[in-house]
C-alpha cells in the first residue's frame, strides 16, 4: 500500500526523502561502477514490464478474487539489489506522478517501504540464503514466498510507523498494525507465489538469465556489512526525527509507544473495528438528533481498547474546542471566500488566455491565407 | 487489469497536455518542480485540525490550470480517483476522534470529521499539484529537471527508458491478456498456471527487447556516456515564477489569511 | 571510397544452444550496390545482418568492411560506417523525443551542439519528418516511426545502410513513401525482406539464403525467374511478375 502526502508531516516526509535519495545515489554509483551499461536499458524496460504485467490477472483459487504481480521481489531476483532498488524507485515515481499513488512528498516513504525492504533485506538475507548455490524449483518457490512475505510485512510496518509519527491520522497504532500486517500477509503470500511461478518459468526457459543475475552480484561480506551500515544510518536518522517529533508533539507518539509496550490485547481489533464502524454508521444516520450530544458521551462509545487515546486527548482538546469555536467559524467563512476568489482569478486568467489564443489563431490563419 | 489499461490511456493524454505552449509550459522545468515542492511542503506542514487555512492554497492549482489551458474537468476527474489508501485511513479519524470541535448551529462536528476533511483537502491539493506539474511540464522534462537538481544520471536515464517502454509493453501485455481471456471460459483458464507462463513469456520477450535496445544503442556509437542534448536556461521568467509563488506560499503559511478575511466579513473576533 | 565494400568470408554462427544459424556464407558487395538478402523464415537473414555491425560475433570466418577487418578494436569505426535500421522501430527509438533520438548518434560521435542541431534538422527533412521533431516516439504512427528510425541512422552519415524488413507492417501508402525514400539513397544498401516486390524495385542483385548457406547470388530478375530455385527455398515470384489473376482467369 502506498503512503500518501495527505497523511504525512513534513518532518517524516522530508526524512524519508533524504534516506531514499541517499540510497538512490549510493545505488547509482554502485551500478555505474560495477556493471556494464547494458543493464541500464534492461532496468528501464523491466520497470515498464512491471506495469505491463500488472495488466494481467489471475484467479486466486479459494477466494475467487484476482491477483497480479507485485514487482519488488521479482526485480530483486532478476536484477540484484542495487539495480532493483533503482527500478522500483522509478516505477513508484511514475505511479506518483501519473496515477496519484501517494504523492511527491510521500515518494520518499514509498521508495523506502517498497524498495529498500525487498531489495536489501528480503533478497540478500532470505532469498539468497535459502536458495543457496543449487537452485531447484521447490527452493525457488519457498524462498520467493518467504522473502515476499517478509519484504511486505516490513513495508507495511513502515507505512504504519510513518503514519503514526506524522500524527495526521487518528488511527491508533495497535489497530493500524492489526489491520495492515494480516492484509499484507495475504498479499505477501500471493506475491510470493506469483513471483515464484514466473521466476521458475524463466529459470526453466532461459537458465542463463537467472545464472547471470545470480553471479553478477555475489553476496559477499561487503553486502551484509553495507546493508547493516545503511540500516544503522537509517535508524539513527529516524531516531533523530522521532525524538525531535516526540518533544514537539507529545500526543501521537506517546500513546503509540504506550500502546506498543502496554497491556492491550491485540486479538480484539476485528471486533473492535467492527463495533466502531457500526457505531459510526448509527451516529451518522442519527446525526441531527444527536447533534447536542456531549463530548464525554461521545468518547464513551469508543470501544475499550482505544480508551487511552481519548483520555490523553480529552483534556487538551476540550480547551481547544471552546477556543476553537469562534476562530473556526470565522476561518471557515474566510476560507470559503478565498476559494471563491481563487476561482474568480482562475476564470479571469482563463478568459484572457483564450482571447489571446484566439487572437494568435486568427493571426496565424490570416498569415496562411495570402 | 482494465483500470491499468485505462490508466495508461490517461497517462498518454496527460502526457499530451505537456505539449501545450502557454507561458507556464515554456518555463524551465526546474522552476516548476521547485515551486511544486514548496507548495506541497507548506500544505502538509499544517496540523491535523487545520482546514480553513488550506483553502487559500487552491489559488495555485487554479491559476496554473487556467494559465496553462489544462482541461479542468479532466484534472478534476483524475483527482477524484483519490488514492484509496488515504480514504481508508482517513475515514478512521471520525471513528476514533469524537471530541466535538465546533458547532455549526445545532450540528456538532467532531475533531475526527474536521481532520478527515483536512486530509481530503490536503489530498486534493497535493495530488492535483502532481498532475498539474506533469501536465504543464511532461514527465521527461520533470526527470531532466530532477537530474539537473542532482538526481544521479544512471537513475534518470533508466527512468526515461521505463517511461518510453511503458507504452510499448502495456500494449503487448494487453494483447496477450485479451488473447488469454478469449480462450478461457469464465474463471476457467485464468488461474495462476496460465498466468505464470503468460507473464513469463512476456518477461522473456522484454528481456530480449532490452538486448535489442542495447544493440541499437551500441550501433549508434553509445559508449556508456549519456549526452545532454538541449540546454534550457533558468532565466528571469523562471526566477520570477519561483520567487512569486514561493513567497506567496510562505506568506499564506505564516499568516492565517482566511482568519483575517473571515473576521472582516463576519465581525467575529478571534 | 573503399569504405563501401562489404566482404563476408566463410561466415559461420552457432548459437549457444547449439543451433547453427549460419553455416557457410561468403559474398562481396561493392560500392553503391543495392542488394536484397532473401530467404525463408529461419534461413539466417537476421543473424547475418547482426554480424555486419558487430552485434554478434562470428563463430567462424571473417567480415571486412572497407578493407578493415571487423574486430573489437575496429568496432566503433565500423558501427559508424554501417548504419543499421532494425526491424522493430520501437527497439531503435528509445529517447524521449524524436529530436533526442536522432541526436543520440551525433552526440555520441562528439559533434558540437550546433552541428547536432543542423545535422538533425537536415536528416529529418530528408526523411520527411521535420514536423515530428518534438514528438515522443510513442505518439508516432508505424510509418512515421520507420522514417524516424532511418533518420537516426542517417544522422551518423553512414556509408552503408543495412535494413532489416523495412516495409514490414506498413500500410501501402507508407510502404510506397518508404520505397521512394530508399531509392534516392546513394549509399551501398543491403535489405532483408519478405516483400519481394520491394526487392524487385530497389535491388539489382539478390542473395538467396537457405538453411544457413548461400543458395544463389545474382541479378534480381534472373533469380526471380528461376521458379525451381524459388520453390526449393520456400519463396515465390514477386506478385508484380506473376500474371494478373483476374485477367488470366478471364481469358480462360
Amino acid at each position: 500500500m502506498h503512503m500518501a502526502d495527505a497523511l504525512l508531516s513534513p518532518t517524516v516526509g522530508g526524512t524519508m526523502w533524504a534516506v531514499s535519495a541517499g540510497t538512490i545515489a549510493f545505488c547509482s554509483r554502485k551500478i555505474r561502477r560495477d556493471t556494464d551499461d547494458s543493464k541500464i536499458p534492461l532496468m528501464g524496460v523491466l520497470g515498464a514490464f512491471i506495469f505491463a504485467a500488472q495488466m494481467i490477472n489471475f484467479t486466486i483459487p479459494v477466494t475467487g478474487s484476482s491477483g497480479h504481480l507485485g514487482g519488488g521481489m521479482i526485480l530483486a531476483i532478476l536484477l540484484g539489489p542495487y539495480a532493483a532498488f533503482l527500478t522500483i524507485a522509478s516505477v513508484l515515481m511514475v505511479q506518483a506522478l501519473f496515477f496519484a499513488d501517494g504523492g511527491l512528498l510521500a515518494l520518499g516513504c514509498n521508495i523506502f517501504n517498497l524498495g529498500f525492504f525487498p531489495a536489501f533485506i528480503a533478497y540478500p538475507f532470505i532469498y539468497k540464503k535459502m536458495i543457496g548455490s543449487q537452485p531447484s524449483v521447490t527452493r525457488l518457490t519457498v524462498a520467493s514466498i518467504i522473502a515476499a512475505i517478509v519484504g511486505l510485512q516490513l513495508g507495511a510496518f513502515g507505512v504504519v510507523l510513518e503514519t503514526i509519527f506524522s500524527g495526521i491520522s487518528s488511527l491508533p497504532f495497535p489497530t493500524f498494525v492489526a489491520v495492515m500486517q494480516p492484509i499484507h500477509l495475504a498479499i505477501g503470500i500471493i506475491e510470493g507465489l506469483v513471483t515464484a511461478s514466473v521466476v521458475s518459468f524463466v529459470y526453466k526457459a532461459r537458465p542463463e538469465i537467472m545464472q547471470s543475475a545470480m553471479e553478477s552480484h555475489p553476496i559477499g561480506s561487503y553486502s551484509v556489512r553495507s546493508v547493516a551500515l545503511a540500516f544503522l544510518v537509517a535508524a539513527i536518522i529516524t531516531g533523530g526525527i522521532v525524538s525531535w517529533f516526540a518533544s514537539t508533539n507529545p500526543d501521537g507518539l506517546e500513546w503509540a509507544i504506550t500502546k506498543v509496550t502496554g497491556k492491550e490485547e491485540l486479538d480484539g481489533p476485528k471486533q473492535g473495528l467492527h463495533a466502531a464502524l457500526s457505531t459510526l454508521q448509527e451516529r451518522v444516520s442519527f446525526l441531527p438528533n444527536y447533534a447536542f450530544k456531549k463530548p464525554a458521551e461521545a468518547t464513551n462509545v469508543v470501544i475499550e481498547h482505544t480508551q487511552p487515546l481519548p483520555s490523553v486527548q480529552t483534556g487538551q482538546k476540550a480547551g481547544a474546542a471552546t477556543s476553537h469555536f469562534e476562530t473556526t467559524v470565522a476561518g471557515l467563512v474566510g476560507g470559503a471566500s478565498t476559494l471563491v476568489i481563487a476561482f474568480l482569478i482562475g476564470a479571469i486568467l482563463k478568459r484572457r488566455g483564450q482571447t489571446e489564443y484566439a487572437k494568435k489563431r486568427s493571426e496565424q490563419t490570416g498569415n496562411c491565407k495570402p | 487489469m482494465a483500470s491499468i489499461h485505462k490508466a495508461v490511456l490517461d497517462l498518454k493524454s496527460l502526457d499530451l497536455l505537456a505539449n501545450g505552449n502557454s507561458s507556464v509550459h515554456r518555463l524551465d522545468a526546474r522552476a516548476k518542480v521547485l515551486v511544486s515542492l514548496v507548495f506541497i511542503l507548506c500544505v502538509v506542514s499544517y496540523g491535523r485540525y487545520e482546514l480553513a487555512v488550506l483553502f487559500p492554497f487552491f489559488i495555485f492549482p487554479i491559476v496554473m490550470i487556467s494559465m496553462a489551458g489544462l482541461p479542468p474537468l479532466f484534472i478534476l476527474k483524475k483527482i477524484l480517483l483519490l488514492c484509496p489508501f488515504v480514504l481508508a485511513v482517513g475515514i478512521f479519524n471520525p471513528v476514533f476522534d469524537r471530541q466535538i470541535l465546533l458547532h455549526l448551529g445545532p450540528l456538532g462536528i467532531s475533531g475526527g470529521w474536521v481532520s478527515f476533511a483536512s486530509i481530503l483537502t490536503r489530498s486534493i491539493l497535493t495530488v492535483g499539484t502532481g498532475f498539474i506539474l506533469v501536465g504543464v511540464t511532461g514527465f521527461t522534462a520533470v526527470c531532466q529537471a530532477l537530474e539537473k537538481l542532482g538526481m544521479p544520471r544512471v537513475f534518470a536515464v533508466q527512468l526515461l527508458f521505463l517511461y518510453r517502454y511503458i507504452f510499448v509493453l502495456t500494449e503487448e501485455s494487453g494483447r496477450a491478456s485479451r488473447a488469454r481471456e478469449l480462450r478461457s471460459c469464465g474463471k476457467k483458464g485464468l488461474g495462476i498456471h496460465s498466468f505464470s507462463s503468460l507473464v513469463g513469456h512476456l518477461l522473456l520477450r522484454t528481456w530480449q527487447r532490452a538486448e535489442r535496445i542495447h544493440m541499437a544503442m551500441l550501433a549508434r556509437g553509445f559508449t556508456g556516456e549519456f549526452h545532454a542534448s538541449r540546454q534550457s536556461g533558468f532565466g528571469m521568467p523562471e526566477i520570477r515564477f519561483a520567487l512569486i509563488w514561493s513567497t506567496l506560499f510562505i506568506f499564506l503559511r505564516l499568516q492565517n489569511v482566511p482568519q483575517l478575511l473571515g473576521s472582516l466579513i463576519t465581525g467575529l473576533n478571534p | 571510397m573503399s569504405h563501401h565494400i562489404v566482404e563476408v568470408k566463410n561466415l559461420q554462427h552457432i548459437y549457444s544452444d547449439g543451433t547453427a544459424a549460419i553455416k557457410d556464407v561468403s559474398f562481396i558487395i561493392t560500392h553503391g550496390e543495392s542488394v536484397g538478402i532473401i530467404g525463408a523464415n529461419g534461413a539466417g537473414k537476421s543473424t547475418l545482418l547482426q554480424h555486419l555491425n558487430g552485434s554478434l560475433e562470428p563463430t567462424g570466418g571473417s567480415i571486412h568492411i572497407g578493407h578493415t577487418p571487423l574486430t573489437k578494436g575496429t568496432l566503433p569505426d565500423i558501427r559508424r560506417t554501417v548504419g543499421m535500421v532494425f526491424q522493430d522501430p520501437d527497439d531503435q527509438l528509445f529517447m524521449p523525443t524524436v529530436f533526442d533520438d536522432v541526436a543520440f548518434g551525433p552526440l555520441n560521435l562528439g559533434y558540437t551542439p550546433a552541428d547536432v542541431e543542423e545535422r538533425v534538422t537536415e536528416v529529418l527533412e530528408l526523411v520527411g519528418a521535420g514536423h515530428l521533431r518534438d514528438k515522443p516516439p510513442y505518439h508516432l504512427s508505424g510509418g512515421e516511426k520507420k522514417r524516424v528510425a532511418i533518420a537516426t541512422v542517417l544522422s551518423m552519415s553512414p556509408d552503408i545502410l543495412v535494413m532489416d524488413e523495412p516495409t514490414n507492417g506498413l500500410d501501402p501508402f507508407a510502404r510506397r513513401q518508404l520505397i521512394k525514400l530508399m531509392r534516392d539513397f546513394k549509399h551501398t544498401r543491403i535489405f532483408t525482406s519478405h516483400d519481394l516486390d520491394m526487392v524487385l524495385e530497389l535491388c539489382n542483385r539478390v542473395i538467396v539464403l537457405h538453411e544457413g548457406v548461400v543458395r544463389a547470388d545474382g541479378p534480381t530478375l534472373e533469380i526471380f525467374n528461376n521458379d525451381k530455385l524459388l520453390s526449393e527455398c520456400r519463396l515465390e515470384k514477386p506478385f508484380s511478375m506473376q500474371g494478373c489473376p483476374v485477367c488470366s482467369s478471364a481469358i480462360k
